[in-house]
């Protein structure tokens, strides 16, 4: 490829070699550990859910008592699957005996590992066909509906209400959106287990729950229709919770999902540990639901300084890209994150931001980078708010990103009314029309502020990289790398839900939905 | 829809500036011009503009012009308006409560807590409850601060705590107790249903639970945080947007010497 900014791709190859060493070192620990949230995922991948009668969702019940016991590093697959030999019952009825205290899976004989396979297998592949049905219904509604042009227009729904939701977003679709995400409640990613049914109260956002995900997948399949559009949903996979997560958005065809291990330990003091190993399931999962994930590069900006730290977001996005692809997300469902968040008073802020977002463009050429709005600075005059946004979306037509987070000109003051949606869909749709094709009329003048600008940020994320392949994530990430957030190795939430794989382990799944076998 | 542009019609009202009877102001004095959007739930047409009219008209204004609409989404319609309001303010007899401290610089502050304390003060902040935002904290504390105001950890005199976001309040005061804080600084950004309120209230009572609500010098601050707001729920100050971190602390120096006067709280 021609790089519009006179990048040295031998560079920028090396920084990916460098990045791989790093992702390399971080598997070699996730490979021998499970968690509380991997298993409860497999749980449900074996057709356990519902709640007790004191709405503890049934995977918790069935994890909690395993963890209770010391035996959770054998993990569910091989108790479950135990008990079925035993007792002839099915996951669920075996779930809720254990809720009921009937059953104890910990004390049952042990039989040959083909009998427990054996039983399983139906259940396996009952799971996978669940998740292929949905795939096949996405790629059905593309080639019928077809979609929005990139980048795809991404906005939140934020009401706290799954129902007032669904107005919101059917409005935003019908006024152009390509992607709506449900704004979880605020705490959700705190809470290490993931909430039944549909919900009408939440602060700030609506609890992700399998039945919610229903609802809107359901609202906007209809109104897709209505206009003639696929619509996309998403919501987060992060937290406490990733992988459970990411496997009810597979059931019930979500298309995009927030999903990083780097933004929860800096960002919701989640123990690194633990968000890695589940990171690792929940993106083999995406990467099977053909999900495209989304990374939170963008959020190192709202703490650390946008221009001085620009690199350290090429550096995640890097390490993230190895991340994802060694649990087999292909490059096309890469949604890598960076974001607008130079101070609008910086001289040439414009052309810093132009060379960022270029940059990123030329060194993930087939990602459909996720591109994020001014935040920072968005101060309540929402006069000069919309402006920042306008110079947003040039950026994002101009470098052709992705999926363009369309920023809102009431940013800071509240969650986007039905009005704010509509001022910053035609916000984006003007420009993007008006100037559709400037990104392949104008180049860049060699020496100019906007190549220099972009290798100086390629060399500072080399080093970065090079020092973190040096100490290894953990360390770095102890060190304050990142954000200048610290975050113990040891400490934050959720480190009591990991465990060594036993003897007994065995997840079934990864094998199969790993290498995108979906489409066999 | 542009009535009233260029309009000859006389301005037939006092045009001189009487502060007890304040009123908006677009390019006259006591013209009283305001521009105001909002969304009906209603079709667009001929009715909805009524509509909006007739409210413009109950909120107070003359002369109500709704200079654009749009049908957001069958059912719901937008407005951009214009009107004149009938109703003005007493200026001359507002009375604002405000933090009544000097504020110094970070090298003044940190000058006055050597003169006048003799020791580092400790500083503790959090984002706390459910609020998972730490813009706000950490623009007060970080190293770096924010438009150019350092953070209460670049100061030599102060010993400055930043625990982060989603802090419980139980976890907090306990941190408080061990780290023997003179100063708790409580970070609310999620203001939607009152949220905050509720978590913020909480945190006065178990520090009263504790007996160390008088010990410490308790602080509030965000977006939709005032002053007013912070003595009504028990806390010794709030700091609103645009305060920086010699705000906070020029406070904190000037409140723990108004109370003290070098005697610590916790016999170190």
């Amino acid at each position: 490829m021609q790089s519009k900014l006179g990048l040295n791709f031998k560079r920028v190859e090396y920084a990916r070699k460098t990045a791989k060493s790093i992702a390399d070192d971080v598997q070699n620990f996730v490979s021998n550990y499970t968690t509380i949230a991997v298993e409860r995922t497999l749980c449900r991948l074996l057709g356990i859910d519902g709640v007790d009668s004191n709405q503890v969702p049934l995977p918790n019940v069935v994890t909690d008592e395993l963890k209770s016991k010391g035996v959770l590093s054998h993990g569910a697959v091989f108790y479950i699957s135990n008990a079925m030999v035993n007792t002839s019952l099915n996951p669920q009825e075996i779930a809720e005996r254990i809720a009921d205290g009937t059953l104890d899976i910990t004390k049952l004989n042990v039989a040959p590992y083909e009998e427990r396979m054996k039983a399983i297998e139906p259940l396996i592949k009952a799971s996978i066909e669940k998740i292929k049905s949905k795939t096949a219904k996405r790629e059905q509604y593309l080639q019928t509906l077809g979609e929005g042009s990139r980048p795809y227009l991404y906005v939140i729904v934020a009401t706290g209400n799954i129902y007032e939701d669904v107005v919101q977003a059917e409005a935003a679709a019908r006024q152009g959106a390509d992607i709506i995400a449900v704004i979880r409640t605020t705490g959700q990613s705190l809470l290490d287990y993931v909430p039944y049914g549909a919900t009408t109260e939440g602060f700030g956002g609506t609890y992700a729950t399998q039945e919610n995900f229903r609802i809107m997948r359901k609202a906007l399949d209809k109104v897709g229709e209505e206009i003639g559009r696929y619509i996309r949903l998403c919501n987060y996979c992060s937290g406490l919770c990733m992988p459970e997560i990411a496997v009810m958005g597979a059931f019930e065809g979500l298309d995009v999902m927030l999903n990083d291990a780097l933004y929860g330990i800096l960002f919701r003091d989640i123990n690194m540990q633990r968000t890695l190993i589940d990171q690792f399931f929940s993106r083999v999962i995406n990467g099977f639901a053909g999900v495209i994930i989304n990374t939170g590069e963008d959020n190192y900006l709202t703490t650390a300084d946008a221009y001085e730290e620009a690199h350290t977001v090429l550096a995640s996005d890097l390490i993230n890209e190895q991340l994802a692809s060694l649990a087999g997300i292909p490059e096309e469902q890469m949604g890598l994150g960076h974001a607008f968040e130079m101070d609008p008073e910086l001289t040439n802020g414009f052309l810093y931001e132009l060379a960022q977002a270029q940059m990123t463009r030329e060194i993930f050429p087939n990602a459909p980078l996720k591109y994020m709005p001014p935040t920072k600075y968005m101060t309540g005059n929402i006069f000069k708010g919309h402006v920042q946004d306008a110079l947003f979306n040039i950026i994002g037509t101009w470098t052709h990103q992705g999926i363009q987070l369309l920023g809102m000109l009431t940013e800071a003051i509240h969650t986007p009314f039905m009005s704010d949606r509509y001022l910053s869909i035609e916000n984006a749709k003007y420009i993007f029309n008006n100037m559709r094709n400037i990104g392949d009329e104008i180049v860049f003048k060699e020496g100019g502020i906007v190549r220099n600008r972009a290798n100086q940020v390629l060399e500072g994320a080399i080093s970065l990289l090079e020092r973190i392949d040096n100490e290894g994530l953990f360390s770095a990430l102890e060190k304050g790398i990142f954000a200048d957030v610290k975050r113990p190795r040891n400490g934050g939430k959720g480190l009591e839900g990991v465990v060594e794989k036993g003897n007994n382990y065995i997840n079934p799944f990864i094998e199969i939905m790993k290498g995108g076998k979906r489409h066999e | 829809m542009s009535s009233g542009l260029y309009s000859m019609q006389t301005k037939d009202f006092d045009k001189t500036l009487d502060l007890s009877k304040v009123k908006p102001y677009g390019d006259t004095i006591n013209d009283g011009k305001v521009q105001l959007s909002f969304t009906l739930p209603v079709p667009s047409g001929a009715e909805a503009v009524e509509a909006a009219k007739q409210l413009l008209k109950q909120m107070g204004f003359e002369n109500p012009q709704v200079v654009f609409y749009r049908e957001l989404t069958p059912g719901f319609t937008f407005f951009n308006c214009y009107g004149s309001t009938v109703h003005t303010v007493n200026y001359s007899d507002i009375h604002v409560p405000k933090v009544e401290s000097q504020v110094m610089s970070m090298e003044e502050t940190d000058r006055f807590i050597k003169e006048n304390i003799g020791r580092p003060l400790v500083v503790i902040g959090a984002s706390t409850g459910t609020d998972a935002h730490t813009v706000g904290i950490d623009a007060i504390m970080n190293m770096k601060g924010y438009a150019g105001h350092y953070g209460l950890e670049r100061y030599e005199m102060i010993e400055a705590h930043n625990l982060g976001s989603q802090v419980p309040n139980e976890e907090f005061v306990a941190k408080a107790i061990e780290l023997k804080a003179d100063a708790l600084l409580v970070s609310q950004i999620v203001t939607q249903k009152d949220v905050h309120i509720k978590n913020m209230v909480e945190l006065v009572e178990l520090l009263e639970a504790e007996g160390i609500r008088d010990k410490v010098i308790l602080i509030c601050g965000g977006p939709r945080i005032t002053h007013e707001l912070a003595q009504e729920l028990g806390y010794d100050a709030g700091f609103g947007m645009n305060s920086y971190a010699d705000d906070v602390a020029s406070f904190i120096a000037q409140e723990f010497v108004r109370r003290n006067k070098k005697v610590n709280n916790y016999q170190k």
